[in-house]
């Protein structure tokens, strides 16, 4: 019981770590990104090569993905979002083309993945050692991998929620059309809130390939629970993520371990109905 | 064009497109094959997704369904009631998929739809590894390419008809109100949720009718060949470049994107996805209403 109760959690952290960086890109920057999944893959692959090519550690992999993920993501918004937003009449016609031109996009980082590194799966071995948590045996990649997860999420909660510049890009989220009028640039908060998702990407990724393996056609799976930790979390809700991240981990596990591991999927799906039907807008989000 | 005279046109190309595996070899019987299945897709999609705005991206989950159901009953049933039983299934499930979703607002369809192919392979492959203890069936029917193409190409031409006569009734006129604006045309009077579930069963039946007519063409069916998500990808494309606004919209995306298709997977296989993701963005951003849109907006330009 209490070891499902550890892994739960460690999974859960890695959700939670993964759905922050597309529900600051949705909630703040208003795009629905569909090739957020495929942005993760890449940075398990590019850590991967690191490891194996260079034997850089992943950790000193973060320090260069995570800037690079952020430059990346300020050159995709600027040439292939910002159009877009210029174009929209509104929120909703936002909503659409972002959906249509990130799909696309997943198609080519995915395409791009499997001719350079085919479609097999792929891990490493990083900190495979055993250690004893609460009487229960954890590998020590995945503990660490918990730890960076609630680490970041913490730092990313008190940044918004202390910090001047977090408060800007609250003001965005919640009021897009008044906060203008106090002098926000909605333009750059947008822009930023896309990067820091791209960031966040990377960083998840990295720490995603410290314990599980991966292939270039995996990236759907991880978006599709992310958007659902999203919605479970509420639009643009960091604790909400957080929240929501580490019970579809506990969901996960505990269905795997006392019903059946193929049926995994489908218990989340079921998880996400049910609260759609109680609470429409999430857990944490307001009406 | 007067609307008798449309008929006619319309009556004579579907004649002479019937007749053709006739006179032209088994390739090409396989080409207008696929090309007729993508019309039908894409046609359909953009029966429920063209004026609601709602982006499916389930088209292979019912797709696959209907593939899969003819691969488990084609050795129980007669095969008409096959087909009904496929129909009956891929409705069932547009009604418990939009019964839970199209209530809420339009990005919680996306996301379920997005999932939903993911969703449905996963469980098909427990149940057939779990409860049948099989893995892959085979589909025994005395079909040629010819017959499954013509079942296709009545099923083209019905959901084309469908597409025209809802344009022209009360239902497409709502259809239309909700696409401009959900809120205002709820409050004309109009229950949105109802009709948008309506479009969707429908749509969805066609769908699924694509794949059960399709099934017998692999002879050899798994989950992970009829779930193949590239499927909806290119219906989607399809239906956007041509206009998913129109009636005649998703045909015209689909002939020439489909032989593009057929040439670029032969010629470059290795980068199919690549360039089908360019092209598609490139698509959004050149013409987002499609081509005939597009047409049309150049010939209003050119008039003084």
């Amino acid at each position: 019981m209490l070891e499902h109760v550890v892994n739960g959690l460690v999974l859960g952290g890695t959700y939670a770590l993964v759905a922050m960086g597309l529900t600051i890109q949705y909630g703040i920057a208003r795009i629905m990104n569909l090739s957020f999944g495929d942005t993760i893959i890449a940075a398990c692959f590019a850590t991967w090569l690191m490891f194996t090519g260079l034997a850089l550690s992943p950790i000193l992999a973060l320090v260069v993905l995570v800037p690079a993920g952020y430059a990346l993501s300020l050159v995709v918004y600027r040439f292939i979002m910002k159009p877009l937003v210029d174009r929209a009449p509104d929120e909703g016609a936002l909503e659409v083309d972002s959906i249509l031109v990130t799909f696309g996009l997943l198609f080519v980082i995915q395409g791009v993945l499997l001719t350079l590194f085919g479609g097999g799966y792929t891990s490493y071995s990083y900190l495979n050692s055993p250690v004893n948590v609460l009487g229960t045996t954890v590998a020590a990649n995945r503990l660490l991998a918990l730890a960076l997860s609630l680490a970041i999420g913490a730092a990313l909660v008190v940044v918004l929620f202390r910090t001047r510049w977090g408060m800007t890009l609250r003001a965005v989220a919640l009021a897009p059309q008044s906060a203008p009028l106090y002098g926000i640039d909605t333009n750059r908060a947008a822009r930023t809130a896309f990067a820091i998702g791209g960031a966040l990407a990377c960083t998840g990724g990295v720490v995603l390939s410290m314990f599980q393996t991966f292939t270039a056609t995996g990236g759907v799976v991880f978006t599709m629970k992310a958007l659902i930790v999203v919605i479970l979390g509420g639009k643009g809700s960091v604790p909400g993520a957080i929240v929501a991240g580490l019970l579809l981990g506990l969901v996960e596990t505990f269905v795997a371990a006392y019903i059946d591991p193929g049926l995994t999927l489908a218990a989340v799906y079921t998880v996400f109905l049910a609260l759609l039907l109680v609470r429409p807008n999430g857990l944490f989000g307001k009406a | 064009m007067k609307t008798p005279l449309a008929f006619a046109l319309a009556a004579v190309v579907l004649a002479a497109l019937a007749a053709a595996p006739l006179f032209i070899p088994d390739y090409w019987t396989g080409v207008l094959l696929g090309m007729t299945g993508y019309v039908a897709l894409a046609t359909a999609w953009a029966l429920f997704s063209g004026p609601t705005r709602y982006v499916s991206l389930a088209t292979v989950a019912f797709f696959g369904v209907g593939a899969y159901t003819v691969a488990v009953l084609n050795e129980v049933l007669p095969y008409p009631l096959v087909l009904l039983c496929a129909g009956g299934i891929g409705a069932a499930m547009a009604l418990v998929v939009g019964l839970s979703t199209l209530r809420l607002a339009g990005v919680y369809f996306v996301i379920f739809t997005f999932g939903l192919a993911e969703l449905v392979r996963q469980t098909v492959s427990w149940w057939e590894v779990n409860v049948t203890y099989t893995m892959g069936r085979y589909v025994f029917l005395p079909f040629e390419g010819r017959h499954i193409y013509w079942q296709l190409l009545a099923l083209a031409a019905v959901t084309l008809l469908i597409s025209w006569a809802i344009g022209r009734s009360r239902l497409g006129l709502a259809l239309k109100a909700i696409g401009d604006d959900e809120t205002v045309a709820a409050h004309a009077g109009i229950n949105v949720t109802r009709i948008k579930l309506m479009l969707f069963v429908i749509s969805a039946t066609l769908i699924t009718l694509v794949g059960a007519i399709q099934a017998p063409r692999w002879t050899y069916i798994e989950p992970s060949i009829v779930f193949n998500p590239t499927v909806s990808f290119m219906t989607l494309i399809m239906a956007l470049l041509g206009g998913a606004m129109r009636l005649w919209g998703p045909l015209v995306g689909a002939v020439p994107l489909f032989l593009l298709f057929e040439w670029l997977s032969v010629s470059f296989p290795d980068h199919f996805s690549i360039i089908l993701g360019l092209l598609f963005i490139l698509i959004v951003f050149v013409m987002p209403q499609g081509v005939l849109a597009k047409l049309e907006d150049l010939r209003g330009r050119g008039k003084p």
